[in-house]
């Protein structure tokens, strides 16, 4: 453990953090979507925990962060897979482009 | 006389209309609301007769202030001079007027008459307000009510209409605002706080730079309303797009409302403002008349036509008020009312015209004086009212206008009377073209041979107007006396502001 | 003796005629509207004929002048202490001789239309429409006010559009409406215009006041309006000649006169009381009204004199060449007006000067009885005729005898044959000219020889020549149309002879006018000349008609087209006037007034169009505006901002 720098997963979660954020930008099925905002998510969890893990040992609040996001990740996983079921259920698609009625 | 009731009753009318079911029941209690608002109105100028008579000599008689908004020093401040009794007057027949020639307002009729009792409000109170955000709270309620009743109720081009109405009305309520504004800021009731209060305002002299600074808001502002040339164009868009009592009350009270403006905010409380820029209200006023009256001519719509020469007959009252004399400001109160009267008659009688050939293209009509007397006979008084002949209302009041403007000595102000005088000729050819296309000649198509002639509530409400118009045209005395004192003391505002000068 | 109670009922009678049977006479009063309208107007003319006895006899004179009396008045309009608009009568010789004609012609009239217009659907609404007619006119004539005779100015024309227009489904006379109507309206812009300059310069819109100010050498209001002036022109001469515009329109003077023949469209009794008798006339009663003003004023006379004179001269040129009855006789009118206009312009204030208002306001007189005759006659012959035109005509002195013989004195009375009434006035106005101006004389000498000329080839292209087939069975119609006839023959029989200098004169006195046997030989001449003339060309169907017309030529064919006068008109109100004035201000209001609101509108569009193209609405295309935005801050934080 003692092993790996800091730099090394830091390198992960940045690359993590841009696949999400290329997923994001680049695709329009929400469900892929809802997945690269989960990578982001992720992306940050690495960040707080390896923060934590480093730079203040003896500290736990990194680690309760993390958690809160995960918790809140769920949540908005739900709310945000019942959003797509929805509309899945009208549109019949669950391309973001599709839902286009409220635009201006 | 409690002032208060002639907001009162229109509001409870139109509360009233929106409890009702079906169209019988709703323009019954219009029509009855309408008919209270008609003969409070004679009361009013009744018990004005009799206060005046008895000696009291207040600019302003039957007062009511109480406090509505006090850290902006706004007053519910009410009270009404002879002026404003005309102006009551001219929107309560155009008011019944209107109400009877929509009787058969099939679609959506409970929102119509509402709108339109709601648009009387506005207009009453704007009329009786004696504190300048009243008066302006009023103008905006009038305003609303037009969009609605074009853009649903409208035909042609009806969105585009509305809109530009609406837009530009509301373009002129927004410089009006910056005006009163203005004008608030710079008021000093002494003790270092300000007022709206149009008596007190009056009586102090706002400083001759601001005035100057805010004049062209308030008067450009109202004159958008009062078809001050080159803000004039929603005129013909919007009277020819809406149905035809929105129509009556566009031409006959909103256009109205710009007039009275511009007289009693900024002419009254910016005396040496108005006295500056009377220059170019004339010039403007005066292309107005003329040019309005050859676009007039030009035209082949009936509406727009009306439309039109409502915008050179408003030109009238613009001038009068840029006149600055106590004759041509009678005169102008005199052709807001006669123009209102005799406009709305005129868009009433369009209306029955449209209602049964469907058409208001003077190409397509012709001969109706053999299938409906009645409506062409109503059709050729109103254009003769138009065209200013003695014995109508219309004559009395450019003639007036005339007078008042030709008491000025300058060459400037004799070549301006002139050049609006020129326009009776005018008028009687666009008048005597419409009249002889649409009214006489043979028939235009056999079908129209068919047609019924009016029914008894567009006999009444043409009836009503042109009583109207024949009480001025013969007796103007009347008038003459009720507007005089009004236009006394704003010309006394006007000469003190130069003494002081 | 107090007028009032009554006098207001002469013009107020014909008033309720017009508003009874304007509301009820079409449902109420179907076939007795025309008795109604009789009877009101029966009344009216009784009593216009006791004031007039009451004036000219009785209690008219103080110290042997004939004084103006304003029994009644009643402010109607203030404008300002001093001007206000009065309605009043005023009795002074030449309101109370007008108010007796106009009610006499009209009488007639109404009687002789309840057989000319029996069959007509609008029986109602023409008595109606008659009535407003006399109503006004009435009100004209008896105005004490200058703003009043302005009102009914306006009045008699409405009533006049009316009434051409009667006959509203033929577009011709819908047309001819309109055009008598705008013309004459333009010209009461001039009249306007004087009214207000006068008004102003006089302070007061009261005739009386007006006159006894602008008269009076000594007053401010007279200095002030000769000395200032307006390019060039004292401000009196434009006012006076903006109001005699305005009587030049009414009184179809050149260049004004083109309303008039077209003007023949309504109904014939119509032309004979209102383009004929009354209202055309109004033109030189303004004049002879404000006349103490044109008096003291030469160039405006001499306006009048000049316009008078040419009107006189070119109608009766394009009398003798027109072939609709009608418009002969409407020509003949303008002629005759151009008569009464120029002896007034050559009278002067006073005394014998004065003989031309005497003369201009006799002919007035007489030229009323005859010319009503001449246009009734005309109704008479039209009405078995079916037809305006003199070819439709001939030998119609067999179907008609009375009308014949009214006809025929009628004729004499126009062409100045003694002892008939036009002989007396017309001697009285070449008299005035001859003493005040000898280019005017001899024009008007010719003049009546044309007038002979073209009057008796009316009368006997109609009564002589070839007779024509005439369908049905011709028979002469009504005693109610051969009764006004009648009367109307008598009248211009007699009237000559009424000594009018005693009673209508410019300064109120008695004027004699005594008559010169050797004067008259030389007018009475000419018009037998003329009368023998047409005796050679028309009495027997022959082609010398066509040979003089052929040998004349250009002249006689632009006559025919009278003078391109309506050509030009026409010229000027469609080419100029609708495509370089009215075509243009639509275009501009259309395109450049309303388009720059339309183009204020259309730019807020663009520009929220542009803006709302960021919002997109599409959450990734926010995440990368955002994620670069951050981007954008970290380069700014790390690197610039140090």
């Amino acid at each position: 453990m003692n092993g790996i720098p800091i730099s090394h997963i830091l390198f992960v979660s940045t690359a993590l953090f841009f696949i999400g954020m290329y997923g994001m930008f680049t695709r329009r099925n929400m469900i892929t979507m809802l997945m690269a905002i989960e990578l982001i998510l992720n992306s940050v969890n690495i960040n707080f925990v390896v923060f934590n893990k480093y730079l203040w040992p003896g500290k736990m609040d990194g680690i309760f962060f993390t958690i809160f996001i995960i918790t809140i990740a769920a949540a908005e996983a739900a709310v945000a897979i019942a959003i797509i079921i929805n509309l899945y259920r009208s549109h019949k698609s669950i391309d973001v482009e599709d839902a286009a009625e409220m635009k201006y | 006389m409690n002032l208060n009731l002639l907001l009162l009753i229109p509001i409870l009318t139109a509360t009233a209309v929106l409890f009702c079911k079906g169209l019988k029941q709703v323009r019954t209690v219009s029509f009855l609301g309408s008919a209270l608002q008609l003969a409070l109105s004679f009361i009013l100028m009744y018990y004005y007769w009799q206060e005046r008579t008895a000696g009291n000599n207040a600019a302003f008689l039957f007062e009511d202030n109480f406090t509505w908004f006090a850290p902006l020093h706004i007053n519910y401040h009410i009270g009404v001079d002879g002026i404003s009794i005309a102006m009551i007057l001219l929107t309560s027949f155009v008011v019944f007027a209107g109400i009877l020639v929509s009787w058969k307002m099939e679609q959506l009729s409970k929102e119509f008459f509402f709108l339109l009792l709601f648009l009387s409000v506005g207009a009453y109170g704007f009329f009786i307000s004696l504190d300048l955000f009243t008066l302006f709270f009023f103008l905006e309620l009038a305003v609303i009510p037009k969009f609605l009743l074009i853009g649903i109720w409208g035909s042609g081009k009806k969105e585009y209409s509305a809109m530009k109405l609406a837009l530009m009305l509301m373009g002129g309520s927004a410089l009006v605002f910056v005006g009163l504004a203005g004008l608030f800021f710079n008021t000093n009731t002494g003790d270092g706080s300000h007022t709206f209060d149009i008596l007190q305002i009056a009586q102090m002299h706002i400083p001759v730079a601001v005035q100057k600074l805010f004049f062209p808001f308030v008067f450009i502002g109202f004159g958008i309303f009062g078809a001050l040339f080159p803000f004039h164009t929603w005129v013909p868009d919007g009277h020819s797009s809406a149905p035809t009592a929105a129509s009556m009350f566009l031409a006959g009270i909103s256009m109205k409302l710009g007039g009275y403006g511009c007289l009693r905010v900024a002419t009254y409380l910016m005396p040496d403002a108005a006295q500056q820029y009377s220059t170019i209200i004339i010039v403007l006023s005066c292309i107005a008349i003329l040019y309005g009256a050859f676009a007039t001519m030009m035209q082949t719509d009936l509406k727009y036509i009306n439309a039109y020469s409502s915008v050179s007959h408003c030109g009238f009252v613009l001038l009068g008020i840029g006149m600055l004399t106590r004759t041509a400001i009678t005169g102008a109160v005199m052709q807001m009312v006669s123009h209102g009267l005799m406009t709305a008659l005129f868009f009433a009688c369009i209306g029955m015209i449209y209602d049964r050939t469907h058409t208001r293209q003077m190409s397509q009509l012709g001969g109706l004086l053999k299938i409906m007397p009645f409506v062409s006979t109503v059709f050729v008084i109103a254009g003769l009212c138009s065209l200013g002949l003695p014995g109508f209302s219309g004559f009395v009041a450019e003639v007036t206008v005339f007078m008042g403007s030709w008491e000025h000595k300058e060459a400037f102000y004799k070549i301006s009377t002139i050049i609006a005088c020129a326009s009776i000729v005018v008028t009687a050819v666009y008048i005597l073209r419409a009249v002889g296309k649409a009214i006489m000649g043979p028939l235009a198509k056999t079908e129209y041979g068919l047609l019924k002639d009016a029914a008894w509530n567009e006999r009444v409400a043409a009836g009503l107007l042109i009583i109207g118009i024949v009480a001025i045209g013969v007796a103007p005395f009347w008038l003459n006396q009720l507007v005089g004192p009004g236009a006394e003391s704003i010309m006394n505002n006007i000469s003190n502001a130069a003494v002081i000068k | 003796m107090n007028y009032s109670s009554y006098i207001a009922l002469i013009p107020l009678l014909p008033l309720a005629g017009f508003v009874l049977l304007g509301l009820f006479g079409k449902k109420y009063f179907k076939t007795f509207s025309g008795t109604i309208g009789i009877f009101l107007l029966l009344a009216s003319t009784v009593l216009a004929l006791y004031t007039a006895y009451q004036y000219f006899f009785i209690n008219g004179k103080v110290n042997d002048v004939y004084q103006s009396i304003i029994p009644v008045k009643y402010t109607w309009l203030q404008f300002s202490s001093g001007t206000s608009i009065d309605m009043g009568i005023i009795l002074d010789p030449i309101s109370v001789m007008m108010m007796v004609v106009v009610t006499f012609v009209s009488l007639m009239v109404h009687i002789f239309s309840l057989g000319y217009m029996k069959s007509e659907e609008r029986f109602g609404t023409y008595y109606s429409f008659l009535s407003l007619f006399t109503f006004s006119m009435l009100g004209l004539v008896v105005a004490s006010n200058i703003f009043q005779i302005y009102i009914f100015w306006e009045l008699v024309g409405v009533s006049s559009y009316l009434l051409i227009g009667f006959y509203y489904d033929r577009p011709s006379a819908v047309a001819a409406s309109k055009k008598a109507f705008v013309v004459t309206r333009f010209a009461d812009l001039g009249f306007l215009i004087g009214i207000l300059i006068l008004a102003f310069e006089g302070g007061t819109l009261d005739f009386n006041t007006l006159i006894q100010r602008l008269t009076d050498t000594q007053s401010s209001q007279f200095i002030s309006i000769t000395t200032a002036s307006f390019l060039g022109v004292s401000v009196l001469t434009w006012a006076l000649t903006l109001v005699f515009i305005g009587g030049a329109g009414k009184s179809a003077m050149f260049p004004l006169h083109i309303w008039l023949p077209d003007a023949m469209e309504g109904p014939t009794p119509v032309s004979a009381l209102i383009h004929a008798a009354t209202m055309v006339v109004a033109g030189v009663y303004l004049v002879a009204r404000l006349f103490p003003v044109f008096s003291i004023n030469e160039s405006s006379l001499h306006i009048v004199t000049w316009v008078g004179m040419f009107s006189a001269l070119l109608a009766a040129i394009i009398a003798c060449t027109q072939t609709d009855i009608k418009r002969v006789l409407a020509f003949s009118t303008m002629s005759q007006i151009g008569y009464m206009m120029f002896a007034l312009g050559v009278a002067h204030k006073n005394g014998e000067t004065g003989l031309g208002y005497t003369a201009s306001m006799f002919h007035l007189f007489t030229h009323a009885f005859f010319k009503s005759l001449l246009f009734l006659c005309a109704g008479a012959i039209i009405h078995l005729v079916h037809s305006n035109e003199m070819q439709d005509m001939g030998g119609l002195r067999k179907f008609m005898p009375v009308t014949h013989l009214t006809f025929l004195i009628a004729c004499l009375a126009i062409a100045g044959i003694p002892p008939f009434a036009g002989f007396f006035s017309k001697e009285e106005i070449l008299l005035a000219t001859y003493h005040a101006n000898k280019i005017v004389y001899v024009i008007a000498l010719f003049t009546s020889g044309l007038t002979a000329f073209y009057m008796f080839r009316l009368y006997f292209s109609i009564f002589w020549n070839k007779p024509k087939e005439l369908h049905g069975h011709p028979h002469e119609g009504t005693f109610s149309m051969k009764f006004p006839l009648i009367i109307l023959a008598t009248g211009t029989m007699v009237a000559g002879f009424i000594p009018f200098g005693h009673y209508v004169s410019s300064d109120g006195k008695i004027l004699e006018t005594p008559f010169h046997l050797n004067f008259s030989i030389a007018p009475v001449l000419f018009a037998l000349t003329g009368i023998l003339l047409a005796l050679w060309m028309y009495k027997k169907e022959s082609n010398r008609p066509h040979r003089v017309a052929s040998a004349l030529g250009g002249l006689y064919h632009s006559a025919y087209k009278k003078f391109y006068m309506d050509e030009i008109y026409l010229f000027i109100t469609k080419k100029i006037i609708f495509n370089l004035v009215g075509r243009p201000a639509n275009w501009i209001d259309k395109n450049i007034v309303d388009g720059t609101m339309n183009g204020i509108a259309y730019s807020t569009a663009k520009i929220s169009g542009w803006i709302k193209g960021i919002q997109s609405g599409k959450v990734q295309g926010y995440a990368l505006y955002f994620f670069s935005g951050i981007i954008l801050l970290v380069i700014v934080v790390l690197y610039l901002w140090k």
